[in-house]
């Protein structure tokens, strides 16, 4: 589904990510782990086509496509989603339009018929149940004044509506308090099939307790330096990210 | 032009085409006077250095002939879903006729054209008009005030509620061509009453030259409540130059909306004087600019007693090389202690040839007061762009929706549902839709 190889990329003048390969397959989970500043979080907006980075080198094959040509919102037409670390307030708009608005340039982009606001409802009720939710939600602005933890469920709902083959989780779990994350990692993995995959991009091995990958990845210093199954991240969590880093060090 | 203005004032006088009470005459004379005295204002009053008025200086204007009232259809675009609301509909600056249910009015509320309360002289006019508005403030209240004859009227006396809409509706067609008219506007809300009165002045020949330079003055009673909203949408070739003075007593709320998207040059001053304590003040406004236009907000809150909260939000969104003012003063006297007042100016730059010159401007004299002001100017936030590019939304509707957004903040602050609904429909139009 997803191959990136050697992908370098940059803020400016500063080179973060240096040569990440990494490969998922459909119904797999990824966790991408690593300390503070090992290049997380630029992976998963680079992957969504964040203007502030520069694709410096390597390649990003998607569902046999070159993701990397593709504007923002193709990606995102083509099914590829990321939830945001900091999702973007947008007072003005309320968060029912936004999603019908999102949910029905996908379903354009596939040749579907929009669907209008009585039949986006309908949805609209199943999805809100995952993230056990109320309605009112939907009537306030998009996460305009929301708690850290609202934004970070909104996120798991556009989710739930937008049905990605390919979801990047960015950091989902700071700032969540524990029935919050019970509550968001319950959504994502009801929301596991097949013929999609999830990439958790974290710091932390807690929210690994409930959303369980196949495989963790350690980034540090903008390379992948070294993978394994779900028991790295319990390594990770006694260990610390030190050892590694002295790794990266060591080899380059 | 100042000359022909005399002439056609001294014609006027002379054949008394103008009915009215005698005690107006010398007012009237004496704004003429003061008019020709001044002349038209010039780059180098302060006022007036960012109005570029010399294409309106320029041109010789006609008056006007009136016209005839045009269909129900044509007017049906301008009524907001509800023709039952009480309308007078002013056709190229002349009273045409009232529609909607104003039989329905409550019981101590009067509504009339301006023209038919002269005519019966009652104390109301006596009272009020040209008593909020001074001739000295601008060159263009004293033109107004000389050739005042044509305008709405509403009288909501003490504790009435008056529960539907007053509103008063300017309509221009393509036989206001090159004429002037000069709409006086006066609103009285008494004590402990409760209005909404709707202002608009709107065209039926989107590319017509002429000139609308109208005044309003709105008394507002002890503890009354009163919406305020003004749609300015004059044909884009067209000229706008318009003043409201509202005067404030004790525990009174006013708030007003301003939509500025029409005109090739246009101007509002709004003046606010809080003539009392614990009066509360909220003002809002909105500029839609694109082309070559311009259009210049000007505002002014006098807080003169203590313990009153005046809080204004003016945007807008700039397009093309058009270009915007805006300039906002808060005058604090020594004596309004406990003053809270907070006024923003924003600014969304859609274009790089578009401009914007904004001046918020405080003057306080007392020592106890919170006083806040800013004013920012830039472009769309490129993380809420990519947001929602990042959910499939393409980046020409991110763009629209985001500039929806930013205009949709102050919108929302309009109380009346069908008015704000109308307002969101103006402005999503403008964008191109969603």
């Amino acid at each position: 589904m997803l191959e990136i190889r050697d992908l370098r990329a940059a803020a400016g003048d500063k080179e973060i990510l240096r040569g990440v390969d990494l490969t998922v397959n459909p119904g797999e989970v990824h966790a991408v782990m690593g300390p503070n500043g090992s290049g997380k979080s630029t992976l998963a907006q680079v992957l969504a086509g964040h203007p502030a980075y520069e694709v410096t080198g390597g390649s990003v094959r998607y569902l046999g496509q070159d993701l990397l040509e593709l504007e923002p919102e193709a990606r995102a037409q083509a099914g590829l989603f990321l939830a945001f670390q900091y999702p973007v307030e947008i007072p003005g708009v309320s968060n029912a339009y936004f999603l019908r608005a999102a949910y029905n340039e996908i379903r354009k982009a596939r040749g579907l018929d929009e669907v209008d606001s009585m039949d986006f409802l309908d949805l609209l009720e199943q999805k809100l149940k995952l993230v056990e939710w109320d309605a009112d939600i939907m009537s306030r602005a998009v996460n305009a004044g929301f708690s850290g933890g609202e934004k970070k469920r909104n996120e798991i709902l556009q989710m739930a509506v937008l049905e990605p083959t390919l979801a990047i989780l960015d950091e989902t779990d700071s700032g969540l308090d524990i029935d919050a994350l019970r509550i968001v990692a319950a959504g994502v993995n009801k929301l596991r099939r097949p013929d999609n995959a999830i990439i958790v991009v974290t710091h932390y091995q807690r929210l690994l307790n409930y959303i369980v990958p196949d495989f963790v990845h350690v980034l540090a210093g903008g390379r992948i330096v070294k993978s394994g199954g779900k028991e790295l991240a319990l390594e990770l969590e006694a260990r610390g990210y030190e050892w590694l880093e002295d790794t990266v060090g060591a080899g380059s | 032009m100042t000359d022909t203005f005399f002439q056609e004032f001294e014609a006027m006088a002379g054949t008394a085409t103008v009915e009215g009470p005698e005690w107006l005459d010398p007012i009237r004379r004496a704004a003429m006077e003061r008019f020709s005295a001044t002349g038209f204002p010039s780059g180098r009053d302060e006022e007036w250095r960012f109005t570029p008025l010399a294409p309106l200086v320029g041109a010789s204007w006609r008056p006007t002939a009136g016209g005839s009232l045009p269909g129900p259809e044509r007017l049906a675009p301008f009524l907001f879903g509800h023709p039952e609301w009480t309308t007078l509909v002013f056709v190229n600056g002349v009273f045409a006729d009232t529609i909607g249910d104003s039989a329905g009015l409550p019981p101590g509320v009067t509504v009339s054209g301006l023209a038919e309360a002269l005519r019966s002289d009652g104390s109301l006019l006596r009272a009020h008009l040209t008593r909020h508005a001074p001739v000295g403030g601008s060159p263009f209240t004293a033109l107004n005030t000389a050739f005042l004859a044509e305008g709405g009227v509403v009288q909501v006396e003490a504790g009435v509620d008056l529960a539907a809409p007053v509103h008063f509706l300017f309509v221009t067609t393509a036989e206001a061509a090159g004429t002037v008219t000069h709409p006086r506007n006066l609103i009285v809300v008494e004590r402990g009453a409760r209005a909404s009165v709707i202002e608009s002045y709107v065209t039926l020949a989107p590319d017509g030259v002429y000139w609308t330079n109208p005044v309003t003055e709105v008394a507002v009673g002890a503890g009354a409540w009163v919406e305020h909203t003004r749609i300015q949408r004059e044909s884009e070739r067209a000229f706008h130059v318009g003043l409201t003075h509202v005067d404030q007593q004790r525990d009174s709320h006013y708030r007003s909306f301003s939509l500025a998207m029409g005109g090739a040059l246009a101007r509002h001053n709004l003046h606010v004087r809080l003539n009392d304590e614990n009066v509360e003040t909220l003002m809002y406004g909105l500029y839609l600019t694109r082309g070559e236009q311009v259009v210049d907000n000007h505002t002014a809150i006098y807080h003169d007693q203590p313990n009153c909260r005046s809080w204004e939000v003016y945007k807008g969104i700039l397009d093309g090389r058009s270009r915007a003012v805006f300039n906002g003063k808060v005058f604090v006297r020594p004596e309004a202690q406990k003053t809270d007042a907070k006024q923003t100016n924003r600014n969304l730059l859609l274009s790089d040839a578009a401009r914007i010159d904004t001046k918020p401007q405080l003057e306080i004299f007392a020592d106890d007061v919170k006083c806040t002001h800013g004013a920012t100017v830039g472009r769309l936030d490129e993380v809420a762009r990519f947001y929602a590019r990042s959910r499939g939304l393409p980046a020409a509707l991110a763009d629209r929706l985001l500039t929806y957004a930013f205009a949709a903040e102050v919108v929302d602050e309009v109380a009346l549902a069908p008015v704000r609904e109308e307002l969101d429909r103006l402005v999503l139009d403008r964008l191109g839709g969603l």
